[in-house]
């Protein structure tokens, strides 16, 4: 994985070393700002450097930022983090052929991740294969995640808890695109390799999806020789936003070894919606997802760990300032607004026939600057309440939060 | 005309736009108003008693992680049967537990020990990881179910001397007052090295934790709490707990001890120095007024309102008055209470009359309702006051004999703790 990491940085430095004696060589690849652009669109639509005549585009994004939040009057203090540099290469191998990669270094370069490589074939607009590292299609954030595409600098509790993003499995499938006049539908279909036992098993102590995006085994084998299968389809009106439904499902546990029954099958299973649309005139841009996940944890496990969960964001971002600004033309002033919601155990106790609480709510105004569409400058508050599994008072923490991202 | 590297800049309206929302996010981020403040002290429970050094205060942080902050999986330990996976799924912020980590203890029901150690007793695990089935009570076996109760001030409780508790015990009610505390005698742990004030009888000791005051110390607490709560192994319990009875069949794939001396012993000193839950309201009119009608009512004969401590090798403990509203006794509660099952040389109508202090909060670990008595039956406190029989039943009488303003009187006193 080094190796390949340092190839690509020696890639990126060859390149900027040549740009700096001819600068005509670099063209800059512009992401498609069509309204038929869908969120199954993202991994492509990006902005890319390519060389000359060269096959291989590259592009990457990076985020900084500091924090300072409190939790009852509690605080660690100031801190400063880089909580993701990403490189994108890309490649048209062949006419309806084409490779990319998102290589992500997570916390300062303590993780590298593949969140995505894969091989596209176009046969049809409406019937691609795909194989490789993909991001399953749950949702919208987990295949349109990249930093500088938001005006917040945490990514939704949701997206994040509930919907592991960024998730990403070896695995194939098939993607499709059918455009009419204003509306465009599009689906995609996935076999990959999926969860584990993990998720009823992590030092959260509840359900937690993402406890599985640890085991890096998955990219090599699956835990329990099922596939996780992840569907999603969505529609695009011109004029009206754009809808997506989606379904990801499989079994988690390993239910057998060599032939030998250990357990039942235990399924995990999420429905999310998603849904974006730009106002006409004002230009308010709402984007939101919700997402419902069933587990089946054993009756004879602890109640800790629910069965049910549900969560979901709801972004409003208004831009205020559209003009040239430090001498930057059409640089924009962005007021936002996130309101976001995650429940990790929906039920009752069995003793009391109470409401299991375990939830988290969170508000987050902000404030950004985009000198371009690819790079933010952003600042947000945020205020959540966190309530455990009894109900008990809530734990409130808020915090300032102040960093940029850019594309680059 | 400013010059930022080669881009010209002019103070225009934009500029001054930029600075003015610069100002306000600099502005709202010095605004301290903006975030959640500290609760006041005396409406938490957690927090370390006043005057610990650094390095106590070290420890003190040390044992708060572990007691708060380890989660225990089947990579690290826990089970393979079990009732909770960390100390504070039962202690949420240190108070007291609600009824769906309640525990269940079978196979006692006299001073002759248990008879049904070799069924997995005294602890049901009634939880177990996937595969597993877990334990049930066998057939015949006498049991009752315990509600965790809070950590708060057991460090001064701790550091009382045996002689103190002595003090209080008249098993023949010599004194005519209806009431006769007795302490529960345990045979203790190998691991338990007996303290200056601790005294021996005959080779038992006087315990003074849990329901029926069976733990001798919070080393024996909290050993017990991590074996048979979760099924992690320490020096100081080895051996993972059977299954009714059955030497666990798998050994797991974790090490023993699961968890470190130095970790059992940093969450005693954490224990140990949990500050003492601090009375609100004390200066309310009524609040004073229920405090004499508990006295009045005789509560105050079991409920011992004040103790003072002896020394203590934490310099913060010793010499300490504090106000725990019990006399650590066992008390004849009566058949109402009588589940069958009993530990050390408690009788199954006897349990050890349990502090008040933090009364008032319990709500607030326990969901939001009282979930009171030794298994959560009473959900108020009216309810707890009207199950108290045996001993108490001369108070709770009297009670009941109060006009409903002075009920409330006692009432909000008893909240106010």
């Amino acid at each position: 994985m080094k190796k390949i990491l340092h190839l690509i940085l020696l890639f990126n430095i060859t390149i900027c070393a040549t740009a700096q004696s001819d600068t005509s060589l670099i063209n800059r690849i512009k992401p498609d700002s069509s309204k038929l652009n869908m969120n199954m669109d993202a991994v492509y639509n990006r902005p890319f450097l390519q060389v000359g005549k060269v096959p291989v585009s590259l592009g990457g994004y990076v985020e900084a930022n500091s924090s300072y939040f409190q939790t009852d009057g509690v605080t660690e203090g100031l801190s400063f983090q880089l909580p993701r540099l990403t490189i994108f290469v890309a490649s048209s191998i062949k006419n309806r052929i084409k490779f990319l990669s998102e290589i992500e270094l997570e916390e300062g370069g303590r993780e590298i991740n593949i969140e995505f490589a894969s091989m596209d074939i176009q046969l049809h607009p409406l019937l691609n294969l795909r194989g490789g590292v993909i991001m399953n299609p749950i949702g919208s954030f987990n295949q349109n995640h990249d930093g500088p595409k938001w005006e917040f600098i945490s990514r939704p509790i949701s997206a994040t808890t509930i919907i592991p993003s960024t998730w990403s499995n070896v695995g194939f499938g098939l993607f499709g695109k059918y455009a009419r006049n204003n509306l465009v539908w599009a689906y995609e279909l996935y076999l990959t390799n999926g969860f584990d036992d993990k998720i009823i098993s992590n030092s959260e102590n509840k359900t937690w999806l993402a406890a599985s995006k640890v085991n890096s085994e998955r990219f090599e084998e699956s835990f329990n020789g099922v596939p996780l299968v992840t569907a999603k389809t969505a529609f695009r009106h011109r004029k009206i936003g754009e809808i997506g439904f989606s379904w990801m499902g499989g079994v988690y546990n390993k239910f057998q070894e060599d032939g030998l029954e250990l357990d039942s099958r235990r399924r995990v299973d999420l429905f999310a919606i998603d849904f974006n649309t730009t106002i006409p005139k004002i230009k308010t841009y709402i984007n939101a997802e919700w997402v419902w996940a069933s587990i089946n944890v054993p009756e004879t496990y602890t109640q800790q760990y629910g069965n049910t969960q549900q969560g979901g964001f709801i972004d409003i971002v208004q831009p205020i300032f559209k003009r040239t600004m430090f001498g930057w033309e059409n640089s924009t002033i962005n007021l936002a607004f996130r309101t976001e919601y995650a429940d990790y155990n929906i039920g009752r106790f069995t003793e009391t026939g109470g409401n299991i609480f375990d939830h988290i709510f969170a508000i987050v105004p902000g404030i950004s600057f985009r000198p371009s569409p690819q790079t933010v400058i952003r600042a947000n508050y945020r205020y959540h309440w966190e309530r455990d599994l009894l109900g008990n008072p809530a734990a409130r923490t808020a915090g300032f939060q102040f960093g940029f991202s850019t594309y680059f | 005309m400013i010059t930022f590297a080669h881009i010209p800049l002019s103070m225009n309206n934009t500029t001054k736009v930029l600075s003015v929302i610069v100002s306000l996010t600099i502005g709202i981020t010095a605004c301290q108003k903006l975030l959640p403040p500290v609760p006041p002290d005396d409406e938490i429970l957690d927090g370390p008693v006043d005057g610990l050094s650094q390095q106590e205060n070290a420890q003190f942080i040390a044992g708060d992680i572990a007691f708060n902050e380890d989660v225990f999986t089947k990579e690290n330990g826990l089970g393979p049967y079990f009732v909770a996976t960390s100390c504070v799924s039962c202690h949420a912020g240190d108070g007291k537990g609600h009824p769906s980590t309640t525990l269940t203890r079978f196979g006692q029901w006299d001073s002759t020990g248990n008879q049904f150690m070799q069924y997995g007793a005294p602890q049901l695990q009634n939880r177990a990881l996937p595969g597993y089935n877990p334990e049930v009570i066998p057939v015949g076996a006498p049991s009752a179910k315990f509600i965790p109760p809070a950590n708060t001030g057991l460090g001064f409780l701790a550091a009382l001397t045996d002689a103190q508790i002595l003090a209080n015990v008249d098993p023949f009610d010599s004194d005519g007052d209806g009431i006769s505390g007795v302490p529960n005698y345990i045979v203790p742990p190998s691991y338990f090295i007996p303290q200056s004030f601790h005294q021996s009888f005959s080779g038992k000791y006087i315990g003074r934790f849990g329901k029926k005051a069976a733990a001798v110390d919070l080393l024996h607490q909290t050993v017990n709490a991590y074996n048979q709560d979760m099924g992690i192994t320490t020096e100081y319990a080895p051996y993972e707990p059977s299954m009714n009875g059955l030497a666990f069949p798998y050994p797991d794939d974790v090490a023993d001890p699961e968890v470190s001396s130095n970790t059992v012993l940093n969450l005693v000193f954490y224990l140990r120095t949990l500050k003492a839950p601090i009375q609100r309201n004390q200066n309310d009119a009524d609040v004073m007024a229920g405090k004499q009608i508990f006295i009045n009512t005789k509560c105050a004969s079991c409920h011992t309102p004040e103790w003072t401590t002896g020394a203590s090798d934490i310099s913060a403990l010793s010499y300490k008055t504090f106000f725990p509203y019990t006399d650590l006794l066992l008390h004849d509660m009566g058949s109402g209470l009588d589940d069958g099952y009993t530990e050390g040389t408690a009788k199954t109508y006897e349990w050890r009359t349990p502090p008040l202090w933090g009364l008032g909060l319990a709500k607030f670990s326990q969901g939001g309702q009282y979930f009171l008595m030794h298994d959560g039956r009473a959900t108020s406190i009216e309810q707890a006051i009207l199950m108290h029989g045996g001993e108490a039943a001369n108070s709770k009488n009297l009670y009941q004999g109060l006009s409903e303003s002075d009920k409330q009187k006692l009432i909000k006193f008893l909240e106010s703790l």
